[in-house]
């Protein structure tokens, strides 16, 4: 699945998106940000306070506790400020 | 009939007015936002803001509140121009236009749509002052404004 990273978690990361296949037991949005914490330092500095970053699945805004599977394009970014 | 654009270049909330109302005669109403950079508040001034977006979400996300606004209120148009990339203060961000019979509806929705604007739809901006930049922090009081709107029954509703 395509992973997309936007504002300071793409800054911490280092990277505006990239492709991963997480494991059988990662199943929900907050299982992929722990997972996703421990690939490095810089994942683990973005997601440090997984509270604070906002994800989407197929561009439309989820809930942590929301199914990742079949999900073709998986967002996190922290709160919005537009307007 | 809504119009939705994302875009860098500046917008002319005059002549999207006039796009919207010509050779209209069913609007009586007519609410016109533009939610403009402002050059600081407090301290250092701003250089420029820098308005990063979600490509795709950004488009589908304010198409699903206007399509919420129109179910929610009799509208007769509606307009909502957002912009990104760097602007400079004193340069628009944003234009919300309703038109509706009476003002009522046309107020609501506006405020309604700017209220999920600020907490929805998936922009971020980062401010520069002085050669260092700063993500923008997400308030409480624009979460509270666009909650109310979920306790809230359109005024149509309540009214029947």
């Amino acid at each position: 699945m395509r992973i997309l990273y936007f504002a300071w978690v793409r800054e911490r990361i280092g990277k505006t998106e990239e492709a991963i296949e997480p494991p059988a037991g990662v199943a929900t949005v907050g299982d992929l940000m722990a997972w996703l914490a421990e690939r490095g330092e810089e994942y683990a500095y973005a997601f440090e306070h997984p509270n604070t970053i906002r994800a989407a699945i197929d561009q439309k805004h989820v809930r942590p506790d929301a199914a990742i599977a079949g999900a073709r394009e998986i967002a996190f970014f922290p709160p919005m400020t537009g307007g | 009939m809504a119009t939705i654009r994302l875009q860098q270049e500046d917008f002319d909330a005059a002549a999207e007015t006039a796009a919207l109302t010509r050779g209209r005669t069913d609007i009586g109403a007519l609410v016109t936002f533009t939610g403009i950079c402002r050059g600081g508040d407090s301290g250092e001034r701003i250089a420029a803001m820098t308005l990063e977006h979600y490509p795709g979400m950004a488009e589908a996300e304010i198409a699903r509140h206007v399509a919420e606004a129109e179910s929610r209120w009799p509208l007769a148009g509606v307009t909502v121009i957002h912009r990104y990339g760097r602007l400079v203060p004193g340069g628009n961000i944003v234009l919300v236009v309703t038109a509706a019979k009476h003002r009522g509806d046309a107020f609501a929705a506006a405020e309604f749509l700017m209220d999920y604007l600020k907490t929805r739809a998936p922009f971020w901006k980062q401010e520069e002052r002085a050669g260092a930049t700063a993500w923008v922090a997400a308030t409480e009081a624009d979460d509270a404004a666009a909650e109310r709107w979920v306790a809230q029954p359109a005024s149509r509703d309540a009214a029947e």
